[in-house]
C-alpha cells in the first residue's frame, strides 16, 4: 500500500495489472485484424473450400462464447494434443480470434458495399486478385470498417477482463487479489470500472482520429 | 483422447447447468427489455436532469467489462451490505442492467424512426405521455426492431457463462467442477462449446426468420 489518501492508495497495486491488460488488448487487436481481413476476404472467394473454412471459423469463434473458448484452449486442448500454451498467449490468440470472427463479418459487409463497377473496372484494367484488393477495393472499403472496428476494439478491451480467470494478472485479477486481503470491494471495483471506462474512451478517441484521417479527400462516405 | 464414458457421466450435470443458464438469460433479458426502454424514453426527455443521467449510465455501463460489474455487485453485497441476493439473482440483475444499455440504443433507433406527425397527432388528441407511448408510438416502433433486440438476446446468452465466476452453478461451472473432480476437462468443455455453437446457430436462424417476418409486416 502507498501513502495516498483512500481510495487512491489502492491504485499502485491495481495498476500493476495494466501491463497485461494493455498487451493482451494490443496483441488481440493485431490477431483480430489479421484474421478478420483474411477470413472476410475468403468469405467472398470463388473457391468453395476457402468459403467453407471462413464459414466454419466464423461459426465456431462467434458461436462458442469467449470464456468457454478460453477455458477450452487453456484446460482442454492440452489433454487432446500435446500443445500447451501459456495463459497470456492463449488470451491473445483466443480473444483475438473471437473478435476477429465478428470483424470478418464487418470486412465482408464493407467489401460488399463497394460498387460492382469497381471490380469490373479492375478486371478491365487486367489487375490480378491481389492488385484489385490492394489498390482498388480496400482503400475504398476501409473507411466504412473503421467505426465498427472501433466498437469491436472496445469489446476486446472489455473481454480482456476474462483472462483473469485463467491466471493472467491483469487489472481485474489484481483487483480480486486486493479484494481478498482488504475487503474494500466498493473502492476496488469502483476504481477498476473507472479505469476501464477511461481506457474505452481512449480507444474511441483513437478510432475517431483514424476515421477523420481516412475520410480526408474523399468524395463520399466520409464524415465531413 | 476422447472418452465416451466421460461424456455419459458428465451429461446430467451439464444439462442441469444449461437449465440455470437459460433461466439467467430469460430473467436478464426481461430486465434488459424493460430497463432499456426506460433509458431510451428518459433520453428523449426535454429535461436535462432526466436525459443526461440516462445517457451517462448507458455510456458508462457499455464501456466497462461485464465481469468487473459482476464482481462489483457480488463482492460489495458480501463485504459491505453483509448479505444480499443469491449469486443467481445478482447475475440476472447485472446481465439485465448491462444489456439494457445495449437495448436502449436499439429502442432509440426505433423511436427515432417514428414520423414527427405521429407525435403531433397524439398531442392534438390530447393524449398523456403514457398514452402516447403506449398506444401510438411503441406499437409502431417495436416491431421493426425486434430482430435487433433478438441479436442482444444471443449476445447475452454468450456472456451468461461469466456467471460461473460468481459461483452460479450454470453450464460452464458444472463443466469446470466436473473437470476439477475427475481431472478431465476435454469432454465437459467440448460439450459445452458445441452446445453453445448449436444454440447460437439456432438463435441466429430464429432472428433471421423474425427479420423476414417483420420486414414483410412493416413494408
Amino acid at each position: 500500500m502507498s501513502n495516498l489518501p483512500p481510495p487512491l492508495d489502492l491504485l499502485p497495486f491495481l495498476l500493476q495489472g495494466l501491463w497485461y491488460t494493455f498487451i493482451i488488448t494490443l496483441g488481440g487487436c493485431a490477431v483480430a485484424i489479421v484474421l478478420s481481413v483474411l477470413f472476410g476476404v475468403w468469405s467472398k472467394s470463388t473457391d468453395p473450400i476457402l468459403r467453407w473454412l471462413s464459414a466454419i471459423y466464423i461459426t465456431v469463434f462467434r458461436g462458442a462464447s469467449a470464456l468457454i473458448l478460453l477455458y477450452w484452449f487453456y484446460f482442454a486442448m492440452p489433454e487432446l494434443t500435446n500443445i500447451r500454451l501459456d495463459a497470456v498467449t492463449t488470451g491473445i490468440l483466443v480473444l483475438g480470434a473471437n473478435v476477429g470472427a465478428y470483424g470478418a463479418e464487418v470486412v465482408r459487409a464493407s467489401l460488399e458495399a463497394v460498387p460492382k463497377g469497381q471490380y469490373q473496372a479492375a478486371a478491365a484494367l487486367n489487375l490480378n486478385r491481389w492488385q484489385t484488393m490492394r489498390y482498388v477495393i480496400f482503400p475504398q472499403a476501409i473507411l466504412s470498417m473503421i467505426p465498427p472496428f472501433g466498437n469491436l476494439m472496445i469489446e476486446l478491451l472489455k473481454g480482456t477482463a476474462l483472462v483473469s480467470t485463467i491466471t493472467v494478472t491483469d487489472l481485474t485479477l489484481q483487483g480480486k487479489f486486493l479484494r481478498d486481503f482488504t475487503h474494500r470491494s466498493l473502492e476496488i471495483f469502483g476504481l477498476l470500472l473507472v479505469i476501464y471506462f477511461l481506457l474505452s474512451m481512449a480507444i474511441t478517441a483513437i478510432f475517431r482520429l483514424l476515421e477523420h484521417r481516412y475520410s480526408q479527400g474523399r468524395d463520399y462516405g466520409g464524415g465531413n | 483422447m476422447w472418452k465416451w464414458e466421460v461424456v455419459r457421466q458428465v451429461m446430467p450435470d451439464i444439462l442441469s447447468g444449461l437449465v440455470v443458464t437459460l433461466e439467467a438469460v430469460a430473467g436478464g433479458m426481461l430486465l434488459a427489455l424493460l430497463l432499456g426502454l426506460l433509458w431510451a424514453v428518459m433520453r428523449r426527455s426535454k429535461s436535462h436532469y432526466i436525459s443526461w443521467p440516462a445517457w451517462g449510465v448507458v455510456e458508462f455501463v457499455r464501456s466497462t467489462p461485464l465481469l468487473v460489474q459482476l464482481f462489483f455487485v457480488y463482492y460489495v453485497m458480501i463485504d459491505i451490505v453483509g448479505r444480499g441476493f443469491s449469486p443467481l439473482m445478482t447475475g440476472i440483475l447485472v446481465l439485465g442492467v448491462h444489456y439494457s444499455c445495449y437495448t436502449a440504443e436499439v429502442y432509440r433507433a426505433g423511436l427515432d424512426g417514428i414520423a414527427r406527425g405521429q407525435w403531433n397527432a397524439a398531442k392534438a388528441l390530447n393524449l398523456t405521455p403514457y398514452q402516447t407511448y403506449r398506444y401510438v408510438i411503441l406499437p409502431q416502433a417495436i416491431p421493426p426492431i425486434l430482430p435487433n433486440l433478438g441479436n442482444y438476446l444471443i449476445a447475452m446468452l454468450k456472456e451468461a457463462p461469466l456467471l460461473s465466476t460468481i459461483t452460479v452453478l450454470e453450464i460452464l461451472n458444472q463443466a469446470k467442477i466436473f473437470g476439477n473432480e475427475h481431472y478431465r476437462y476435454l469432454e465437459p468443455l467440448t460439450i459445452v462449446g458445441v452446445l453453445f455453437i448449436l444454440l447460437s446457430l439456432l438463435a441466429g436462424l430464429s432472428v433471421e426468420w423474425l427479420r423476414k417476418r417483420t420486414a414483410a409486416m412493416t413494408s
